[in-house]
């Protein structure tokens, strides 16, 4: 079975839950795809009584870029926040199914130990009220990683894994609110970086910055893929088509297609993601 | 209807101008030939301008919206065939422009003319164009296909005219030139048959999104 023969069966489950239920088994990674570093199968997503994920199917690769791609209030930032369990902090809020990281249930790993291995980072850049090295050095010494010379070069590697090293080397004992917007966001994914995370979620990184710190990062996103997943909820369809390798379309809580970026870009199988991603949705 | 939907159209009817102009000058050069009509083979050359401005413009179109709208999916399966067929259309023309100025040299030579069997072949390849051109109006992808199964007969009957000539000349090779224009007319009607067949290929990957040149049926990915 082919890469996209597999993931078009995921999508064949994704639209017919009764189905998915019935062959919960996924196809067997093709050869030249690499492992499932998250397995999300029938998964389901309630605030209160409003159910907003319905019966969500995918395979997230390793070390690979995926792009969450939707209209507003499609699910796609809620099956994100699925993923680091984000949702807990909000009341009434509750999820359903089968989401694994690596073999481990994400609902049963303990929360500390769950973030630690799934990092986030978010639409607004949101750096802590301390100097740039402190908001790096926040995560390794909460978690107890690394202290003295070590966390120093750990602050480097972190900085210079998220492209910001050279830019604030001379000034990283200054506030991170002196930094620019890009820079900020840079900041926050070398914070990010800094506990060294399995899978980094980014809910849409770029939305706030220029086209310039927005080039920045999705280089940053290409030079960070070979150390960890990659999920990026964005609503730039330019930007899943240039960094994504692969793209999960959503659309009323549900997941409609689920395949390789460039199949999705130049032959959807569906009409509803090729009616929203050539702007004719609606 | 949004601009770009706008823009595409117009692309669309601008390859439809041209297709049309393709046609009647495939048929116009075979006619001429065949009833040695020096006059049907002028208009053939008049038109060719019009055919070479066609495809400048549409390029220039089909540029402009690769650059400004990004376009994905149909959209831009649409376009990168539009681009294709574009080409195929102005080298048709060409092709048809070459028959045409064969065709008034051999106006005075009707007896070589009619001695191979060039309208035959003529016959051949102008359903091919016409059927291509329709495929791509209708976004037909089956009618399409036919016209790739059409490929291999017109090869054959050009070998066969070939051979034809070939024999010819061993016996008056004093006489050679209309069986060369002969030759070059086989061979333009053959190249024009292979300019169908491309665009017939573009329209099955247009609509159906697969590739199904030199024998392949790979999906775009």
């Amino acid at each position: 079975m082919s890469a996209t023969d597999a993931a078009r069966l995921d999508v064949t489950q994704n639209l017919n839950p009764e189905k998915a239920q019935e062959t919960a088994a996924v196809p067997e990674a093709g050869r030249n795809q690499p492992a499932v570093k998250i397995k999300a199968r029938n998964v389901d997503f309630f605030y209160g009584p409003k159910q907003v994920l319905q019966g969500i199917s995918a395979d997230i690769r390793e070390r690979r870029i995926t792009a969450l791609i939707g209209p507003s209030g499609c699910g796609k930032t809620t099956f994100l926040r699925t993923i680091n369990r984000m949702y807990e902090t909000v009341k009434n809020a509750r999820a359903d199914g089968e989401l694994l990281l690596d073999s481990e249930s994400i609902f049963d790993l303990a929360l500390p130990h769950l973030r630690r291995r799934v990092g986030m980072v978010f639409q607004k850049p949101n750096p802590f009220p301390k100097s740039i090295f402190d908001n790096v050095a926040y995560g390794p010494r909460v978690h107890g990683l690394a202290n003295g010379a070590r966390l120093a070069e750990l602050v480097e590697q972190s900085l210079r894994g998220a492209a910001l090293w050279e830019e604030v080397k001379d000034s990283l004992h200054k506030s991170a609110f002196s930094l620019s917007g890009g820079q900020q966001q840079r900041l926050s994914i070398a914070r990010a970086l800094a506990i060294d995370p399995e899978v980094l979620l980014l809910d849409e990184p770029c939305s706030a910055l220029d086209p310039i710190s927005t080039a920045k990062i999705e280089e940053l996103l290409f030079a960070i893929e070979n150390r960890c997943t990659l999920v990026i909820v964005t609503h730039n369809m330019a930007q899943a088509a240039r960094v994504a390798d692969y793209t999960g379309f959503f659309l009323t809580g549900k997941l409609v297609e689920f395949n390789d970026t460039k199949t999705i870009f130049t032959n959807p199988s569906r009409k509803e993601t090729e009616d929203y991603i050539t702007g004719r949705f609606g | 209807m949004r601009h770009f939907e706008e823009r595409l159209n117009e692309l669309r009817l601008r390859l439809l101008e041209m297709g049309g102009l393709v046609e009647s000058a495939v048929h116009l050069s075979v006619q001429a030939l065949i009833e040695a009509n020096v006059e049907l083979a002028r208009r053939v050359l008049a038109d060719e301008p019009r055919i070479n401005e066609l495809e400048i413009q549409n390029d220039d179109l089909a540029t402009g919206l690769l650059a400004l709208e990004q376009p994905v999916a149909s959209d831009l399966r649409f376009i990168t065939a539009a681009i294709k067929i574009n080409n195929n259309l102005e080298r048709m023309g060409d092709k048809a422009a070459n028959i045409a100025e064969r065709s008034i040299a051999l106006a005075s030579e009707p007896a070589v003319t009619s001695l191979v069997d060039v309208a035959r072949l003529g016959r051949l390849v102008e359903p091919m164009v016409h059927q291509a051109l329709d495929a791509f109006v209708r976004r037909d992808s089956a009618l399409a296909r036919s016209v790739l199964s059409s490929d291999d007969a017109v090869d054959d009957m050009r070998n066969r005219i070939s051979a034809e000539v070939v024999h010819r000349l061993e016996m008056d090779a004093r006489n050679a030139r209309p069986w060369l224009d002969l030759l070059f007319v086989s061979r333009s009607l053959e190249r024009i048959g292979d300019h169908a067949t491309n665009i017939a290929e573009d329209v099955v990957f247009m609509v159906d999104g697969v590739d199904v040149r030199h024998g392949h049926a790979v999906p775009a990915r």
